[in-house]
């Protein structure tokens, strides 16, 4: 594994050497260093356009036809199904959602798209956008436990109205996996097309697309340890979209743009790294998430959103009474600990977080959310030092708090 | 903007150095005792403001001499943000020596300055300025305390917004000074109508008073017509520009001119006005009877140069089209 990042950090006009321990997974993670190698010939070397004609261009081929196998294993899908490259999952999704309005709403009966409250920015604002060209969008609130089952999606789906279903594999901010294989079944019993953003699942939990009936899936590389600005979308087999990109006939003419052969080669390498890396993920960073978890815990007036068993395992939501989210954030940022927060207030906008706004969290506990998301480079030297950390800057806060502590 | 705005920056970068150092330092941070504030010879006074639901709640101590009205010492707690936590500390510091009355006058506005690194970089970013306002309002309960009157006396107005506690004359203030153009800027400012939203347009969760909305209409209305009457203010024609000058040509052909040719059945209008060597040229084409009367070039001419000459400027040159 990589070892500990240090850093020289200017701190208080000194200079001091700080441990920087990285507890962010689920906003961005290191790339691998075995994927930096993998990806490192295609900038200077083998630098060609892969759609050339000529020996620069075809010999990217071979390497891309690895990262392509690698990435259909990864997610165990079929040869007649298509697994585009894109930029982002932000991509992805907005391919599938205005890409079933061209083909499907504007062409049909079927005027709906059902998705959850709790979607990725990308998912709603892409919804909002549609709902403003006269499509009927359904924002499902999620159940006690934070999650969306087959009940709910039952009382909104019509078969004769419902073009789209779009659920995200798992939640970003609760790291809650939803039950993809039964809502997936639910709309193939149906015939509706259903999209799942797998962006915070994969390299996380098991993801078949033969196992839960998907019609469309998305992930970014960079959730996973492979660079940014690399992005897949599956489509299944006879499922018909028109492309977001148009442009050349780049991955069959289904996303124009000269692929970032680089990001590509990267990213399936990245892809078998973390299916082969699955059993570690649910065993050793779950074991390292479960003990830093019980430290919050062991903390009086703590909570941690969702249930350990339905969660990522790399995944904490946790609020701690008396300490504003981003009052800690700055207080861990201080001592090199990266973390992000649920909270209302240090987010651009004071609007609360949606997710909690569904869950039904009540507000005090709305602006004390922090998250702590781990990966396999994650250290138990780091946990160690970070549960230290996180105890101390919780006693500093709680100080200046006036709450009854 | 635009290049400023793409990467999106970190929020830490936004804020100056010194709400760095309070917030990591606060020296003001913690409580006063009553056996304190005895031993001080001061009454002790606790206020608290916001809540923790809200996202930042106050706890403002302060000793203060019963004869003098000092503040002789100033402590806070605060459940809140980075900015929350400075500007308590800074506000405490500023009430500290001065009188209640004294006190009640510093504003989250100055609380915002005084955490400025340059006196021409806001300290904070504005979203999170609504921080500061709380520390401005905490002042106001603690007065209200002190001096056994209602808070809302201090204010001698409406809330409109509930949740955040913010007044009419908070909001009225804040829209003015900071020139804000838009519902979602007051909520960044003051955090009205952040929380139920009632209070931004009618239709919300609850029925209200006041809504932002109408009070940013009201108040963009009075500041443009503040703008227009500045500008028309202007006396002097030579100090004018043109479309000024053109105003007040206009205001002195409807008073004076205008009505005389009318009732003759005529009418004029101006087509140009132009600026040549410091002589205003004033282009009319008349309407109506004007336009076949033989006096139009002559008398009604020299009458209608005369009065603009008379009221308006020396300088002022009539041609007719």
């Amino acid at each position: 594994m990589f070892s500990i990042l240090t850093n020289i950090t200017p701190l208080e006009g000194n200079f001091i050497l700080m441990e920087r321990i990285y507890l962010d997974n689920n906003a961005t993670t290191i790339v691998d260093p075995a994927v930096k190698s993998a990806m490192e010939p295609f900038f200077s070397q083998m630098y060609g356009n892969p759609n050339s004609l000529h020996d620069f261009g075809s010999e990217v081929h071979p390497y891309m036809q690895i990262a392509l196998d690698r990435l259909y294993a990864g997610i165990n899908a079929g040869n007649n199904d298509d697994m585009i490259f894109t930029s982002c999952a932000t991509e992805g999704n907005n391919t599938v959602i205005k890409g079933v309005y061209y083909e499907i709403i504007r062409n049909s009966e079927k005027n709906e798209i059902i998705t959850t409250q709790v979607e990725h920015p990308c998912v709603i604002h892409s919804c909002k956008f549609l709902e403003e060209l006269g499509v009927k969008v359904s924002y499902l609130p999620v159940n006690s436990d934070g999650i969306i089952d087959k009940d709910i999606l039952t009382e909104y789906i019509d078969p004769d109205k419902t073009a789209l279903v779009s659920i995200m594999w798992a939640n970003n901010e609760t790291g809650l996996i939803f039950p993809i294989k039964e809502l997936g079944t639910l709309c193939r019993e149906n015939g509706i097309l259903f999209h799942t953003d797998a962006a915070q699942a994969i390299g996380k939990i098991k993801v078949d697309v033969q196992d839960a009936p998907v019609d469309f899936l998305t992930f970014s590389a960079h959730k996973f340890h492979g660079p940014k600005g690399a992005g897949c979308l599956y489509i299944r087999n006879g499922v018909k979209i028109p492309p977001l990109l148009h442009g050349g006939e780049q991955m069959g003419g289904k996303r124009a743009g000269t692929v970032d052969t680089a990001g590509f080669i990267g990213m399936g390498l990245a892809m078998e790294l973390a299916v082969e890396n699955l059993d570690y993920e649910v065993t050793e960073v779950r074991r390292l998430r479960d003990k830093l978890e019980d430290a919050i815990l062991s903390i009086k007036d703590t909570r941690v959103i969702g249930r350990r068993e339905i969660r990522t395992p790399n995944t904490i939501l946790t609020s701690i009474k008396g300490v504003e989210g981003e009052a800690l954030i700055w207080d861990l940022n201080k001592n090199g600990v990266a973390a992000s927060t649920g909270s209302a207030c240090a987010s651009e906008s004071l609007e609360p977080n949606p997710t909690f706004v569904a869950m039904n969290i009540d507000d005090e506990l709305a602006h004390t959310g922090i998250r702590l998301s781990l990966s396999r480079f994650t250290t138990e030297k780091e946990i160690d030092q970070a549960i230290s950390v996180i105890r101390k800057s919780v006693e500093r806060l709680r100080s200046i708090s006036m709450s009854n502590i | 903007m635009a290049k400023a705005d793409l990467i999106g920056g970190s929020l830490w970068d936004q804020y100056s150095s010194k709400v760095d150092e309070r917030m990591t330092n606060p020296r003001y941070m913690g409580k006063i005792t009553e056996e304190e504030a005895k031993a001080m010879g001061a009454r002790l006074i606790v206020a608290d403001h916001g809540a923790e639901v809200c996202g930042d709640a106050i706890r403002l101590y302060w000793a203060v001499d019963p004869d003098t009205d000092k503040i002789l010492m100033a402590r806070f707690k605060t459940f809140g943000c980075g900015t929350a936590i400075a500007s308590s500390d800074v506000m405490a510091e500023m009430c500290t020596g001065r009188t209640v009355d004294d006190a009640l006058k510093i504003t989250n506005i100055d609380v915002e300055k005084a955490l400025r690194d340059d006196e021409n970089k806001v300290a904070i970013p504005p979203q999170k300025m609504h921080c500061s306002v709380m520390a401005y309002d905490v002042i106001k309960k603690a007065t209200s305390i002190y001096k056994g009157v209602d808070m809302a006396s201090l204010e001698e107005e409406d809330i409109v917004c509930e949740c955040a506690r913010v007044s009419l004359g908070t909001i009225k203030d804040i829209i003015r000074i900071n020139d804000l153009k838009t519902v979602e800027e007051i909520t960044h400012y003051t955090k009205a109508g952040a929380f139920c939203k009632s209070c931004i347009r009618p239709g919300g969760h609850e029925k209200r008073r006041y809504y932002l909305v109408d009070i940013l209409k009201e108040v963009r209305q009075e500041i443009e017509n503040e703008k227009v009457a500045k500008f028309l203010e202007q006396k002097d024609f030579s100090l004018m520009n043109i479309i000024q000058k053109h105003k007040a040509v206009e205001r002195v052909l409807s008073e004076h001119v205008r009505p005389n040719l009318l009732k003759e059945g005529g009418n004029l209008e101006v087509l140009d006005m132009k600026e040549n060597n410091g002589i205003t040229q004033i282009y009319i084409h008349y309407l109506g009877a004007c336009s076949i009367c033989p006096s139009s070039k002559t008398g009604t001419l020299s009458y209608i140069e005369g009065f603009l000459k008379k009221e308006l400027s020396e300088d002022i040159q009539i041609i007719i089209i």
